[in-house]
């Protein structure tokens, strides 16, 4: 078993899973409890422009995608606040306007070849060092924020009218939350690809919620359902040579399945 | 001590507050104080903008004119928010399938107020027992949320108020829809903490039937503040007698 671990490019593909699993269990949870699970699918959307942006620039297409993301939570949530859109609207048209601005920019630049394909359906067992590291720094950030502010986002999540009297800073928050999930996204798109990464955010989430009494458990079981299948998933597409985003996706949607009959079962 | 704690002071000072959600009028010039120990009941009919104005003391909404000072601050200089207590109207906005526990749900209040959370233990833990004790929902800890009667969470929330000490404790209707028995033992709460806790308690409510003995001031509010005084005068005011006229159930004068 311990025999895969002696190949460099597992081992990585392994270190930058289990972050990128951690920080997506966690903010998954936060965003489905906001009924916000469609802004992880919205900012892939949008993701792929920013890859598209830096596959045209010829600029590293990770960073730009970051940047790219970051910028669009960014105006989304400006948008549900202050334009009055409901949450869907601003996250559907910017999903949609991100894959439209995404086409272009691939065409133009006529990169409709191997290295997009990575992106869309990602590659984990391909990560570089460099990325490895990037990825590890930023889901670790993003997992450190989580925490420092867990308290807070349960609170202002279940009932954010008496979070911001008791003086929460509830907007700021908002916008916190927003940029991390958009870290997050570009993040998963390393391993699952553009067109799976939300599922990386809210199945393992949704799995863990069916059954979770508190809080603690939810957070405890999802990431766990999500670190397992990642590990599992990078296990059989190294052994029975398949695509590592779809084993992980699938899996962890059987653990989603197990549970979700599993909870009705027990009424 | 017993001096001092029969001093009064001004903890919240409203003057002439206005307000609307853009349209017309909603609070008209509504000035009073809240002084510390005060037991104080806000009536007022369906829609007459108490909701409102507690939202505007709270800082979640800014009105029009006026001002309100807490201890001594405007509203958006005052910082120490854990003091307030806020027990919002029913607990109908929350998810029933919310995953947190009675524990967690007290928990939030004490964690949220830090800048740095550390893990619930030792102190933090004895606390969320005593908040909970107090409410007699002790036996509830580790019962989810979504699980409990509204009576019983609207108990949790105000355990979760408890559980950062307030000076004050503001519920928005707490006993809509709850049987006279269970009223009873709640108002016995209420002024057990007001008396021992020394904590002023505020309580919004739209039944005049409410009014019972523990409540101690009385500001009637119908846009403006139609009357603002002692409990005892206000039964004999002719105010009060019009509403009990009218029934217990008040009814705006906009329906
Ligand atoms: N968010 C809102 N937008 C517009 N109007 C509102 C809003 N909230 C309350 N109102 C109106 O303001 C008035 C006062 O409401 P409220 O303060 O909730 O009254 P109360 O709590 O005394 O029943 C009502 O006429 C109500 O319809
Ligand atoms: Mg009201």
């Amino acid at each position: 078993m311990e025999v895969f671990f002696l190949y460099g490019f597992f081992q990585r593909a392994f270190l930058a899973g289990v972050f990128i699993a951690i920080a997506c269990a966690l903010l998954g949870i936060f965003l489905i409890l906001r009924r916000d699970a469609m802004i992880g699918h919205g900012l892939a959307h949008v993701t792929f422009a920013g890859v598209a942006l830096g596959l045209y620039l010829n600029v590293m297409p990770l960073a730009v995608a970051l940047f790219v993301a970051v910028v669009a939570s960014w105006i989304i949530m400006k948008l549900k606040v202050k334009a009055g859109l409901h949450g869907d609207t601003a996250i559907a048209i910017f999903s949609s306007v991100g894959f439209a601005l995404g086409i272009l920019l691939v065409t133009l630049s006529q990169s409709f070849n191997v290295d997009l394909f990575s992106y869309l359906f990602g590659e984990i067992l391909a990560i570089e060092t460099s990325e490895v590291v990037f990825s590890i720094v930023l889901a670790f950030v993003v997992v450190l924020l989580v925490v420092v502010n867990y308290h807070k986002f349960m609170y202002m999540t279940f009932d954010r009218e008496s979070a911001k009297a008791s003086g929460i800073k509830v907007d700021r928050l908002d916008g916190l939350l927003t940029v991390l999930t958009a870290v997050t996204v570009v993040l998963g798109m390393k391993v699952v690809g553009i067109l799976l990464v939300s599922a990386l955010v809210v199945i393992p989430a949704a799995a863990g919620l069916q059954v979770a009494s508190n809080f603690k458990q939810a957070i405890v079981l999802s990431t766990f359902i999500s670190i397992t299948s990642i590990v599992i998933g990078l296990v059989l597409a190294f052994l029975l040579d398949l695509p590592a985003s779809g084993s992980i996706v699938l899996l962890s949607f059987l653990a989603f399945g197990i549970l979700f009959v599993f909870r009705r079962s027990r009424r | 001590m017993d001096s001092v704690a029969a001093e009064q002071k001004l903890l919240i000072e409203i003057q002439n507050v206005c307000y609307d959600y853009g349209y017309g009028d909603v609070l008209k010039d509504v000035s009073f104080p809240i002084n510390s120990h005060d037991f104080l009941a806000i009536i007022g009919p369906n829609g007459s903008g108490k909701t409102t104005l507690l939202k505007i003391i709270l800082g979640l909404l800014k009105p029009r004119l006026g001002e309100v000072t807490i201890m001594g601050k405007t509203v958006e200089e005052f910082a120490d928010w854990k003091k307030i207590g806020y027990v919002p109207q029913k607990a109908t906005h929350i998810d029933s399938l919310f995953p947190v526990s009675v524990k967690e749900v007290v928990a939030m209040g004490i964690q949220s107020s830090r800048r740095f959370p550390r893990r619930t233990r030792g102190e933090d833990i004895c606390c969320i027992s005593r908040a909970l004790q107090q409410v007699g929902m002790g036996e509830y800890k580790n019962r989810r949320i979504g699980n409990l009667s509204a009576g019983q969470q609207q108990r949790v929330f105000i355990a979760r108020a408890l559980a950062n000490h307030p000076k004050i404790l503001m519920l928005d209707e707490p006993t809509t829809g709850v049987d006279a028995k269970t009223q009873e033992h709640f108002y016995d709460m209420l002024q057990r903490l007001n008396r021992e806790k020394e904590i002023t308690i505020v309580l919004i409510t739209h039944e005049v039937g409410i009014i019972n003995k523990h409540v101690e001031q009385v500001a009637c509010l119908n846009q403006t503040l139609v009357y603002h005084g002692s409990h005892d005068e206000f039964c004999r005011s002719d105010e009060f007698k019009r509403m009990l006229a009218d029934g217990h159930h008040l009814v705006s004068h906009h329906h």
